[in-house]
């Protein structure tokens, strides 16, 4: 063999892959062998979108609209725009127990945080902690980016300057008394954010490093002065404000606020009445937007949502369905030759 | 010699030419010796390009400026460098600018690094010839040293050694040959491998001493470098003010390889780049395919498209901006300038922002990845193992890159006949002299042996025989090693499979003919009257009585033979010796009678130019004189000259009456010439074929010297024939002639061969007085009738001629013929001039069949081909009735078929003719349209495709509705008014309604009319296949050009698309690989708009719910990644190796084809289906994620990382739907994308915290892999997407199958037998009955698996079969002659 292939210098080489004879599996896409491929698919599917679905319908959702656009709303004075330092309180009451740990979470809706020219107004090298941003900030932050006397604004750009700043207290009414609910503020941000993406500048104390700065427009408070409760959760740390700078993808969102899992909380919220006192700062009449509060539990999958169990329901009986039309089919012209 | 030269000569470009040359020498070019003068500026030979070549595109400085450059001729890079750009300007830009740079320097740095590679190949061989080594003259040192290749110059000396390789064009003026020829191959610059005989100058041909360059002191006056190989025009003009004409015999060109000639000596004319060689290079053709043209029409509709989604978003974003009016809401940006953008200044920058994140849409991949797929397949068609040819060692050749799916999509073939359908191997079959047919049925049954042995030889398996011819093998092992160094390589076919095992082994080193060509059974009764004739002969001899005593029929059969064996051009070489021809001076054994006699051998009749041109054409008066003339040749060595002719002379004194059959024994140099197996090496076939059959009757050419032809015969022994012209064949005189002097009865004879059409117009009227003249005419007469049986019997016949000259008709020719041959002006047309007056009044002696065999499998391919719904014409050269048989040899034609012959001697008549047949087929054929259809035929009709109609442009249902079983005929002078614009209509009407169409004694500019005509009338795929110099006009008209890399050269092959080793091949071709280039690259487009569309539509359904900001969810590192790295390789590896139906399948199955003949896999409307389908599975990859995360804090990112993963996996998983065949590299290459896409994302999610604005994407794919709501989302939504076209696909494999998933069915079909299996399903209909919906039914058989489909009323497949209509041949040729004519 060898002397003849010395011999037939352009013989081609013998081989499955050269003679394109590679070991092959045809899929053929016939009746007989996707009827009992989608039955089976579509049990599968059926199953899953039960199990979905249980899951989802045993979370609690509690949610809150406090935009006081209507009259008869406890926001309606604080939504005029004027209005500075204006506080509403909210009363609501819990049938059952809410079952911990609760989460608390604030919404907007018809707020276009992924508006592709606010998403982009923002200087990560500035929220790292670089110090040289803090002189010149990037340019994409115009034009949050210089105030009119030409000093840096830190933190820089659209995003950090529509930071959310209402405030919520939530009491509950025992006996007519207000008990104040502690919220835990620890951990609603993401851990990478905190710890590796976001850096406060290491100087101490951590005001020194915005000297020569100032701060974002529509912000009352400096970087540096976020939590006066917890020095640690300031500057370019503070969880609010990561959870903030984290874009919501569609225009309807909802922020995580605070989690309920301490005290006499920890198991959930008890039934009952209660109320939530708001620092109504956010303006949100000049885009039509809504604001809310929403008190949530969540399941190994996340916040109740019963989209997914449908889907799954629906695509598995559309499976069934299918294998049910290609067994007509079958039947109508397979099984003369079927013997 | 496969010669770096030879591998670079493929790829070159011309580089730079000097272009320093003065106006004052325009017209032809002074060539000094460079010895003459010193090397600086004061040498005129200066400014002649020197012999370094430089083929490279580039330098390193160059390189980048210029492959940019070129780069951006392409338009669509243009276009993404334009988008790359804009990322610069912030008011628009969408991504990282230098990201958004990456996809267009990745594939312009890809072009470019192949471009780098390729151009560094180019100057590795440069480099590789320039340093090859060659000795030149030193004018230093006195002597030849050896140099560099690129430092040989114009006007240097050279010295060449056997098997050297040339340098540069060199006039050749010494050789060590005594007969001053030097002989050259020049297989590397037209692939013939015969050797070619270069003479040396004449002004020094009869130097006998070493060539002494320093005494050379002559100017060169010649053309101008051109780039035509056989043309060579000038004069040397030595010191004396003499003039000699310089020819294309006396150049030897770079690139051949000296042959046969220890020693040559020339001076450089041209070098490097100014060889004819080198300015005969053309780069590789660029076709664009069908397909392509094709896409190009989708690109446009996908800029559409871009533009109208961009268009829509802009206005949007304008109506999304105006809403707010002067409510500023807190998530605006204002511009920089701290001012309010107006709605529309922001609808502008978003559109433009818009086509950048929309750019995907256009796919910038598409191109590059359609390369890469090409090529691949061009790999694969190289390499396929039954597109090889054992026998030449040859396998098919892609030599344009880039129609490889044209291939898949062919509707006509256009045919050569000889070489392609036939083999060009010539074999003797019978002749006829003297009016007397010599039936050689002996001959006929060892031809039909060779036939059996043949089919026997295949059928047993090829292993089984190795064992006794392993020895013989090993036998010639050693010496093939050794002739290696020689490396010819032969393309000659050979006989039977063993016999090419054997053959082979010689016949790589020479052009040997098989034994079927060589061993010819004579005919007896020739056989008895040659001997007769020769022993006659012979004792006349003795007597002393003149030869014209002969009865004059053996005269003329020994006249038949002697010009057989005379007039042709065949080199004469020993096996032992390959290469080495035989040269034998006989001089001294032939009948010398005189000195005067041999001193006229040695006057350069010939050979003298100009100025002693007088004394040469008085040579029949003047004979004494010619002696004084050939010593006052110029040359220094006359005198030598003159003293070696005086050593001669009383050597033949001495052996004067030595004569005798048997050679003489005191030259030991000389082999046994009985003894040694004389081989023939001819430059055609044919003649090679004439040469054995004269030698199978005893008359064998045993030597081959310029001036002298040796013949061996019966009882006479070996004489020796003074040749004294020869004129050469050439296609417009279509015969070749020779002049002799006969040895034995010392009259000048002319020998013609030729057409028989042209030599019997030729033939001397014969005087019907007396008895003579009536045995002449009644010759004729006879011969005729032998021709046309001849004809009939698909023989190639040839006539044989002569003519005795009288001494003074023979010196009134000569003078003229002289003047001609040195005449610097139009001297071809002198010649020509000249062989017409020589070529008048012949004798006609006879005439020989010979048998053109077809090659293998030709009527089977040419059944395939026509079932895969292929109309193929044949055009040849050839006479009508040769073309006719060969025709129905191979199946074109069928007996029963009815045949049309076109006929006509004016234009008028033409017309008539075509009218007539209009109506005639429209009589019989319209009206009893139901009748005319028939089974085997059915593709032929109306073959309906899937439910929309096919597009009338393509005139298809025009041109195939109606094709009949009539065979057109039609000669070439029919054709020329056929031709013609008033008729090219009706002739088209006429010939597509026919099933085949024979165009016979065609030119090959009729050739590539026709082509054209019907390729641009008929709006067709053509392919055109040809193997001579005359399908090249043809090939290159052609939308795909073949060539057969046969015997007549290579010109063919490197005017090609395609060469193949044999016509059969062209069934695999096409039906497997063209089939498959074409579904593949077909789907595979389809796939890449799919692709592209779905991805870049999630990002548009995005904008409704952003503002129409032209925010992207998904990160801009996986949009501009997502078609160069994602999803690039498993697209690759389906549009390679997918196999719609297996090559077995589609081989049997010609029907096939059709598909890719109607473009079924890629039709306009599949385009937009496929638009539709991305868009529906867009809407379900966005919109499952999009309820799923609703109501929750998904952030941007960490919500659309899993809309790309599943887009990812939706897209891939598709192409699994789409893929038909899944092998190791399917599965491994979407496994792979999968894990680059997974690693890709996690590495770049976890590096850089800081960087990627805007999106900062940092450890989100970690997250999402903790979140079971990714996993469940990662399951439905692409079932969800892919659920429609799964169920689709599924649904038609059952219910409406289509042609192509039926042959997959049977590919699935055990194999235990498959040929029943097959059988069962060839009576397939493909749409003969005109219920559309029924178009594949399916022959019921009970041993048909289960999956077969069957509707249970459309129960079996009817073969409906024309009763054979016998007898009703409706011939027009002979009524028409005699009315229209």
């Amino acid at each position: 063999m060898v002397k003849e292939e010395n011999e037939s210098p352009n013989r081609p080489d013998n081989t499955a892959f050269t003679q394109q004879r590679l070991p092959a599996w045809q899929p053929m896409l016939s009746a007989g062998i996707v009827i009992p491929g989608f039955v089976l698919i579509g049990l599968a599917f059926i199953g899953i979108g039960v199990a979905l679905l249980i899951t989802s319908r045993n979370i609690q959702v509690l949610e809150l609209d406090y935009t006081g656009t209507e009259q008869n709303s406890p926001c309606f004075q604080c939504s005029d725009p004027d209005k500075q330092n204006c506080v509403c309180t909210l009363q609501f009451s819990i049938n059952r127990l809410f079952e911990g740990p609760v989460f608390f979470y604030y919404g907007l809706s018809n707020y276009f945080q992924n508006y592709r020219r606010y998403g982009v107004s923002r200087d990560d090298g500035q929220l790292y902690g670089d110090l040289s941003y803090f002189k010149e900030p990037y340019d994409q932050c115009e034009p949050y980016r210089y105030d009119r006397n030409k000093r840096p604004i830190v933190p820089c750009g659209s995003v950090v300057n529509s930071l959310f700043n209402d405030t919520f207290r939530l009491f509950q009414i025992v006996n007519g008394q207000q008990k104040e609910v502690p919220l835990d503020g620890k951990g609603i941000a993401w851990w990478t954010d905190y710890n590796i993406k976001f850096r406060n500048p290491t100087v101490t104390p951590l005001r020194n490093a915005f000297n020569g700065t100032v701060k974002p427009l529509f912000w009352p408070r400096p970087a540096y002065e976020l939590d006066t409760s917890d020095p640690a959760n300031n500057g370019f740390i503070n969880q609010d404000f990561l959870v903030w700078m984290r874009r919501a993808a569609l225009p309807d969102f909802r922020k995580l606020y605070r989690r309920i899992t301490e005290g006499d909380y920890t198991n959930g919220l008890p039934a009952g009445n209660y109320s939530l006192e708001i620092a109504y700062n956010y303006p949100v009449l000049s885009f039509n937007g809504r604001k809310m509060v929403v008190f949530s539990n969540v399941s190994w999958m996340g916040g109740k949502n019963e989209f997914l169990g449908i889907a799954y329901l629906v695509i598995g009986t559309l499976c069934v369905v299918m294998s049910v039309v290609m067994l007509i089919v079958y039947a109508k012209f397979k099984f003369p030759e079927e013997e | 010699m496969a010669s770096p030269e030879g591998a670079a000569a493929a790829k070159v470009k011309l580089g730079p030419r000097k272009k320093k040359k003065s106006k004052k020498e325009s017209k032809t070019r002074s060539v000094y010796a460079n010895i003459l003068c010193e090397e600086d500026d004061n040498n005129p030979n200066r400014q002649y390009a020197d012999n370094k070549i430089k083929t490279t595109k580039y330098t390193v400085l160059s390189f980048l400026p210029k492959n940019l450059f070129e780069q951006f001729h392409r338009f669509a890079n243009v276009y993404f460098v334009f988008i790359a750009l804009l990322n610069f300007v912030p008011v628009v830009n969408a991504f990282q600018p230098e990201l958004a740079l990456a996809p267009v320097v990745f594939i312009l740095s890809v072009t470019a690094i192949k471009d780098l590679w390729e151009d560094y190949r180019r100057h590795r061989s440069d480099k590789e010839i320039n340093h090859m080594d060659c000795l030149v003259y030193s004018r230093t040192e006195r002597r030849y040293v050896e140099k560099f290749w690129k430092e040989v110059h114009v006007g240097d000396f050279i010295r060449l050694r056997c098997n050297e390789i040339l340098p540069a064009d060199v006039l050749l003026l010494s050789s060590s040959d005594p007969d001053r020829l030097c002989h050259i191959e020049t297989a590397t610059l037209d692939g013939e491998t015969n050797l070619k005989q270069r003479q040396v100058v004449r002004s020094f041909f009869d130097l006998d001493c070493d060539f002494d360059p320093s005494k050379y002191d002559s100017v060169i006056e010649c053309e101008k470098p051109n780039n035509d190989l056989n043309r060579f025009r000038g004069y040397i003009i030595h010191r004396s003010g003499r003039r000699d004409a310089l020819y294309k015999d006396n150049l030897l060109l770079r690139g051949c390889t000296i042959r046969n000639t220890e020693e040559a000596v020339g001076i450089v004319i041209y070098a490097g780049h100014e060889t004819k060689a080198m300015l005969n290079n053309n780069g590789p053709r660029y076709k664009r395919s069908k397909l392509e043209r094709q896409m190009n029409v989708d690109v446009f509709w996908c800029v559409i498209i871009l533009l109208v989604m961009c268009s829509f978003a802009a206005v949007g974003h304008g109506l999304w901006m105006f809403q707010y009016g002067d409510k500023r809401p807190v998530f605006d940006v204002l511009s920089p300038e701290g001012t309010d953008l107006s709605p529309v200044l922001s609808a502008i920058y978003l559109f433009l922002t818009m086509i950048i994140v929309f750019q995907v849409l256009i796919p910038i991949s598409l191109f590059v990845s359609i390369e890469i797929v090409k090529i691949c397949q061009v790999y694969f068609i190289h390499q396929d193992a039954e597109l090889y040819d054992e026998e030449s060692d040859s396998h098919l050749q892609c030599r344009a890159l880039n129609i490889t799916e044209d291939l898949g999509q062919m509707q006509y073939i256009f045919s050569d006949k000889t070489g392609t359908l036939t083999d060009n191997k010539m074999v003797f079959r019978r002749c006829t002299v003297a009016g007397v047919e010599y039936s050689h049925d002996a001959n006929a049954r060892r031809l039909a042996m060779y036939q059996e042995m043949d089919s026997e030889e295949e059928e047993c398996p090829s292993r089984g025989g190795t064992l006794p011819r392993r020895d013989s093998v090993g036998s010639h092992h050693s010496v093939k090693v050794v002739l290696r160094s020689h490396s010819t390589k032969s393309h000659r076919r050979t006989g039977s499979r063993a016999e090419a095992k054997r053959a082979s082994i010689l016949s790589k080193h020479t052009a040997f003919s098989s034994p079927m060509e060589k061993d010819i059974t004579p005919d007896p009764q020739l056989m008895d009257k040659v001997n007769e004739c020769g022993s006659q002969m012979d004792f006349m001899r003795f007597h002393s009585q003149p030869m014209s005593q002969l009865p004059s029929d053996l005269g003329d059969i020994m006249d038949f033979f002697i010009a057989l064996t005379l007039c042709n051009t065949v080199v004469v070489s020993s096996p032992d010796q390959p290469r080495h021809k035989v040269r034998m001076r006989f001089e001294l054994k032939s009948p010398v009678k005189t000195i005067e006699d041999f001193i006229k051998r040695f006057t350069p009749s010939r050979l003298t130019s100009g100025s002693n041109s007088s004394s040469s054409s008085s040579l029949t008066t003047n004979r004494s004189s010619t002696k004084g003339c050939s010593s006052m040749l110029s040359s220094p060595s006359a005198d030598s000259t003159l003293t070696k002719l005086e050593e001669e002379v009383t050597a033949v004194a001495v052996a004067a009456h030595a004569f005798s059959p048997t050679p003489p024994t005191y030259d030991g140099k000389i082999r046994n010439p009985e003894g040694a197996d004389l081989r023939y090496e001819a430059e055609s076939p044919d003649e090679a074929a004439l040469v054995y059959a004269a030698k199978a009757y005893k008359c064998s050419l045993v030597g081959r010297l310029p001036d002298q032809m040796t013949v061996d015969l019966p009882h006479l022994g070996k004489l020796n024939f003074e040749l004294l012209h020869t004129l050469g064949f050439d296609s417009t005189r279509k015969r070749m002639s020779v002049v002799v002097k006969h040895p034995l009865t010392e009259q000048i004879t002319v020998y013609t061969k030729g057409a028989d059409s042209v030599i019997m117009d030729l033939i001397k009227s014969p005087n019907t007085g007396n008895s003579k003249g009536k045995r002449q005419k009644k010759i004729i007469y006879r011969t005729q009738n032998y021709l046309n049986q001849y004809a009939a019997d698909g023989l190639r016949t040839l006539c044989i001629a002569k003519k005795i000259l009288s001494k003074e008709e023979y010196a009134c020719w000569l003078q003229r013929h002289l003047e001609a041959e040195t005449a610097i002006q139009g001297r071809e047309e002198l010649l020509f001039e000249s062989a017409l007056r020589l070529e008048t009044n012949l004798q006609l002696l006879g005439a020989t069949g010979i048998e053109d065999r077809l090659q293998d499998g030709v009527p089977e391919t040419i059944d395939a081909l026509r079932k895969a719904g292929l109309q193929i014409w044949v055009l040849t050269g050839d006479k009508q009735e040769t073309a006719v048989n060969i025709a129905y040899a191979c199946k074109l034609l069928d007996p029963e078929e009815e045949i049309l012959t076109l006929n006509a001697d004016s234009m008028e008549a033409c017309s008539l003719l075509l009218e007539e047949s209009l109506h005639y087929i429209q009589a019989k054929f319209l009206c009893g349209s139901a009748k005319s259809f028939h089974a085997d035929f059915a593709p032929f009709h109306i073959y309906p495709s899937p439910p929309p109609p096919p597009p009338p442009p393509r005139h298809w249902s025009s041109s195939h509705a109606a094709v009949h079983r009539l065979g057109l005929v039609i000669d070439g002078r029919t054709l020329a008014y056929a031709l013609d614009r008033t008729l090219e209509d009706k002739f088209l009407a006429v010939a597509r309604s026919c099933r085949s169409v024979l165009c016979c004694r065609s030119t090959p500019l009729q050739k590539s009319m026709v082509v054209k005509l019907v390729r641009n009338k008929l709006k067709v795929m053509t392919l055109a296949i040809g193997d001579g110099a005359n399908d090249v006009s043809m090939i290159q008209v052609a939308d795909v050009g073949v060539g057969i890399s046969g015997q007549e050269g290579m010109q063919a092959v490197m005017a090609s698309d395609f060469a193949l080793p044999r016509f059969r091949n062209l069934q695999k071709l096409l039906l497997v690989h063209g089939h498959w280039c074409y579904s593949r690259l077909a789907n595979m487009i389809l796939y890449f708009f799919y692709k592209n569309a779905m991805f870049v539509a999630l990002i548009f359904w995005y904008q409704f719910y952003c503002g129409f900001s032209g925010s992207a969810m998904i990160d801009q590192w996986y949009l501009i990644f997502f078609n160069l790295m994602f999803s690039a390789f498993p697209q690759l590896i389906t549009g390679t190796l997918d196999k719609d139906v297996s090559a077995q399948t589609l081989q049997q199955l010609p029907q096939l084809y059709i598909n890719g003949q109607n473009s079924e896999e890629y039709k306009p409307y599949m385009f937009w289906m496929n638009m539709i389908d991305a868009f529906y599975q867009s809407l379900v990859c966005f919109f499952i994620p999009y309820f799923a995360y609703a109501d929750s804090d998904v952030d941007l990112f960490t919500w659309g990382t899993p809309v790309t993963t599943i887009a990812v996996f939706t897209i891939l998983l598709h192409l699994g739907v789409e893929t038909k065949t899944w092998t190791w590299m399917n599965l491994l290459s979407i496994c792979f994308s999968v894990a680059l896409f997974f690693t890709v994302a996690l590495c770049y999610n976890a590096s850089c915290p800081t960087c990627y604005s805007p999106s900062n994407p940092y450890w989100t794919m970690q997250r999402l892999l903790q979140d079971p709501t990714f996993y469940l989302l990662c399951l439905i939504t692409p079932a969800a997407a892919l659920l429609p076209r799964y169920f689709y696909r599924a649904c038609q494999g059952t219910i409406f199958p289509s042609p192509v998933q039926v042959g997959r069915r049977l590919d699935r079909l055990p194999a235990k037998n498959p040929h029943g299996n097959i059988l069962s399903l060839s009576g397939i209909q493909t749409g003969a009955r005109p219920d559309p919906e029924r178009k594949f039914s399916v022959a019921k058989d009970p041993r048909r698996p289960r999956e077969e489909s069957q509707r249970p009323d459309a129960s079996l497949s009817v073969r409906i079969e024309l009763p054979p209509e016998g007898g009703v041949k409706y011939t027009k040729n002979s009524q028409e002659r005699l009315s229209v004519g």
